[in-house]
């Protein structure tokens, strides 16, 4: 092959992903006065962070004065079934309300109290009201500000331009190695630190609310660098996405149907959550559908059991289903239209309105939703350093869904973008901080990177006639069937073998066409991503013998102590991946004493 | 809906020239325009270009000509097209072609450069910002714009004129103005530019963009004429502009 003569940039501090959390980090790293680039797969304002609905989780206490961070911690460590990072749950906690205020002084326009303040709406697992929200559109809201002001201040974004490949020197961070979708010509990025906000990989399941970008690049590219991941085996499957007709199946219902007082009922008519209520919520939970619709108004009665936790929902929902109480396309019904009045409904939740009418048919302020688990966010990802968010490889940090801590087993609604905002800043800050204490120069391997080219380019020369569309969908089939939301050891050890054929087969691509914006090359490319991402996270579900969270066993059905004190950690050494259990941090014991506060 | 086979028209080609090509392809229950487009991707054209990402209508990447209409493809359903309809699909025209579907829209990723940015005004005096819903609702309106271009592709001064691009923001970039001109907390001043490098006065309100709008925003009666009213306040009224000789800010 031709030596390719690949267009090079250099800067401090390149953010790959360009979601909240992405955003984030560039403008902190740039305002720290680093020399900063944003390179993100899609156009400006299309990641993921745009399809977030119900709200940002901040305890700022507008509507409930006696909520505050401890609060907030609490549910966030008793939500993720106290495996979180005590640390990264304490500092989310804290730092949530200043950050949501911060966009505010950036143009945001919240939905306000009677006082003029920003209103906070109820969740799934939040004790009080706590998320800060745009009707159901905040996290439009959140992606435009953020890019607005990013814009403004003058940060380089390489849009439609994918990172590939990191570049190391000495085991530290020294570029970056990817392609315009555009061109498909290459590009180098010579760098100092890398922050990854690429988001999970949830587009390895076939149910998925996650969009074409969710290939799981960054916990790939960190894996392939020799970093560490961590709590893989958590997958959240959202309780409700939509479920008729085929075509839409798995996008998202936001969980703020259910905060603004929509209820879940199966065939006969029944609430069924009530059926469902674990032992570890039960003294904050109501019993009788009286107390529960009381709560809405008056917190002093204990919360809906619709909005317990989402891996809860999620198996209810399951059950139910499974037990022949589910409809007939295998959903059940979420109700607010014979609970809400339309006009109350149509202004709350505009987009979920929209979103029925136009796709399914549906008036949600007359008819019931049909719904149904959707495989929405991975809590595992990058194992990073809690208050600075570097990874293990020195130069790299990760924030947002990639990264794995915060929320332990099962993240809460609204948990995300404040995540993606408190940890984005931090990681722009410390990698501005890294680059500007690094000592010495770092030198790009240019055979490396030319071998990186040939391994990129080699679809188009083999001789195969395998259509990566039809490798991503048995993928897909894969991980629906065999690591879904129910698990046992027999089904996770075939998708293994069923990975190691599909990695095979990528061996025989085919692809159709040339370089020039050319998406069956592009999803051949991120085969290696979802592949990887898959592998660990089947990996890491075989390691941990129990059930907890957003990982459910059914040989295993129960927690187990054992586990309730390591993450299962997923390395590479020699490409192939490792496995070990690691003892979770210790909390402090004025913490622990927050957890313990009943109700 | 029963599986049936439809008959697309996709557009396929690049910057040098394309031509229209037939695809054939079975559809199922409930399918829109984007999944038919797929489909088409992963079993007969692996190197259609496509943008897409939320497919429920709230990104505004999957932008496109349906028979001629402007549309959002994943909000298109196929069981609004008679049975047999050839539905043909071309890109957005107002832009260069990049490939096939795909148009280069930098246009616009430039205009937003050239907005003076948010600028808020000092605190409370108990460092709170209070604002009133009914002091927000105009402006969460024009917050609602998901950037489909649709409305810039549709708008007649730009849609067939180049030229006039480097002079007019166009409808999305108004709405932008709008928006920060209307906030409550804003304390910049963008009215020159409104008035001059922004191009309002090209656009005569025959409200295309309004009509293309995805997600309803009344872009021409609520963001373009009120600009307008303003600059008409500030410019030529004789009255204000007396009164502007006394005070600094028309806001």
């Amino acid at each position: 092959m031709a030596e390719e003569k690949y267009e090079t940039h250099e800067y401090d501090v390149i953010v790959i992903g360009a979601g909240g959390a992405g955003l984030r980090a560039a403008v902190e790293a740039s305002a720290q006065g680093v020399k900063t680039a944003l390179v993100c797969k899609s156009l400006l304002g299309k990641a993921h962070t745009v399809m977030a609905e119900g709200g940002i989780a901040a305890a700022m206490g507008n509507v409930y004065p006696e909520d505050n961070w401890k609060v907030h911690f609490r549910d966030t460590m008793r939500g993720g079934k106290l495996l979180n990072n005590w640390r990264m749950a304490q500092i989310h906690a804290q730092e949530s309300p200043d950050r949501v205020l911060e966009l505010e002084e950036w143009g945001a326009l919240f939905d306000r109290t009677k006082d003029g303040l920003i209103l906070q709406r109820d969740f799934g697992g939040h004790r009080y009201a706590r998320l800060a929200h745009v009707g159901d559109r905040t996290g439009l809201e959140m992606i435009r500000t953020l890019q607005q002001h990013a814009v403004h201040k003058g940060i380089d974004v390489y849009m439609e331009c994918n990172v590939q490949r990191l570049l190391t020197d000495a085991g530290r961070i020294a570029g970056a190695f990817g392609y315009w979708r555009e061109s498909g010509k290459f590009i180098l990025f010579k760098c100092k630190a890398v922050v990854l906000a690429t988001g999970g990989g949830g587009k390895a399941w076939k149910v998925t609310s996650n969009s074409w970008e969710y290939t799981g690049d960054g916990v790939t590219l960190a894996a392939d660098v020799g970093a560490d991941l961590m709590d893989m085996e958590f997958m959240q499957f959202h309780p409700t996405g939509m479920v008729w007709p085929p075509s839409v199946r798995g996008i998202l219902v936001t969980e703020g149907v259910r905060g603004d007082g929509g209820t879940l009922k199966n065939t006969k008519g029944e609430r069924f959550m009530f059926n469902y209520i674990p032992e570890f919520f039960k003294a904050e939970t109501a019993e009788t559908e009286k107390e529960a619709d009381a709560w809405y108004e008056d917190k002093k009665n204990r919360r809906t059991p619709d909005l317990l936790p989402r891996d809860e929902v999620a198996r209810a929902i399951n059950s139910e289903v499974k037990a022949g109480r589910g409809t007939e396309h295998g959903g059940v019904f979420l109700d607010i239209a014979s609970r809400r009045p339309a006009d109350y409904i149509q202004r709350r939740l505009p987009s979920m309105y929209h979103q029925f009418k136009e796709l399914a048919d549906v008036d949600i302020t007359k008819d019931a939703m049909e719904v149904g688990p959707t495989c929405h966010y991975a809590m595992g990802g990058v194992r990073v350093d809690a208050d600075t968010t570097a990874a293990t490889v020195p130069g790299l940090f990760a924030a947002g869904e990639v990264a794995a801590g915060l929320h332990g087993a099962n993240r809460l609604g609204g948990n995300s973008l404040s995540d993606l905002l408190v940890f984005g800043q931090r990681a722009g800050l410390y990698a501005a901080e890294y680059c500007k204490s690094l000592k010495g120069s770092l030198t790009v391997n240019n055979d490396q990177v030319n071998a990186f080219a040939r391994e990129m380019l080699a679809p188009f020369e083999s001789k195969g006639n395998e259509n990566p569309y039809t490798i991503h969908a048995d993928l897909q089939e894969c991980m629906q069937d065999l690591v879904g939301i129910i698990r046992v050891e027999s089904e996770l050890k075939k998708a293994l073998e069923i990975i190691q054929q599909l990695k095979q087969r990528t061996r025989n691509l085919k692809i159709e066409g040339n370089r020039q914006y050319n998406p069956g090359w592009h999803l051949a490319l991120d085969l290696h991503s979802l592949l990887g991402f898959s592998e660990a996270a089947t990996l890491a579900a075989i390691e941990r013998k129990e059930s907890r969270g957003g990982h459910t066993r059914d040989d295993y059905p129960n927690t187990d102590a054992k586990f309730a004190k390591v993450n299962v950690v997923v390395r590479k050494k020699n490409g192939q991946f490792a496995l070990s259990q690691e003892p979770l941090p210790d909390m402090p014991d004025e913490l622990k004493a927050l957890l313990e506060e009943k109700k | 809906m029963a599986e049936q086979q439809v008959h697309m028209r996709l557009w396929r080609g690049d910057a040098k020239g394309g031509e229209f090509r037939d695809y054939r392809i079975a559809v199922g229950e409930g399918m829109v325009v984007l999944d038919v487009v797929h489909a088409i991707q992963a079993q007969q054209a692996n190197d259609l270009a496509v943008r897409w990402n939320c497919k429920a209508g709230k990104c505004g990447s999957c932008s496109a000509e349906v028979n001629g209409k402007p549309r959002l493809m994943c909000m298109t359903r196929m069981n609004t097209f008679q049975p047999g309809e050839t539905i043909t699909i071309s890109p957005m025209r107002a832009f260069p072609i990049i490939r096939d579907l795909v148009t280069d829209v930098s246009f616009n990723f430039q205009k937003a450069k050239e907005i003076p940015a948010f600028k808020p005004k000092p605190k409370e005096a108990d460092g709170t910002r209070r604002m009133f819903q009914e002091d927000i609702d105009r402006v969460q309106e024009f917050h609602k714009c998901i950037e489909c271009f649709l409305c810039q592709n549709v708008c007649h001064v730009i849609r067939d004129h180049d030229d006039n691009k480097p002079a007019f923001a166009g409808p999305r970039f108004f709405v932008r103005l709008a928006s920060l001109e209307m906030h409550p907390l804003d304390s910049n001043d963008r009215m020159e530019l409104i008035k001059q490098k922004a191009g309002l006065g090209y656009c005569n309100i025959t409200k295309c963009c309004t009509e293309v709008c995805p997600e309803h925003i009344h872009i021409t009666d609520n963001a373009i004429i009120p600009l307008k009213e303003r600059v008409v306040d500030r410019y030529y009224d004789p009255v204000a502009r007396l009164l502007g000789l006394f005070s600094t800010k028309n806001k």
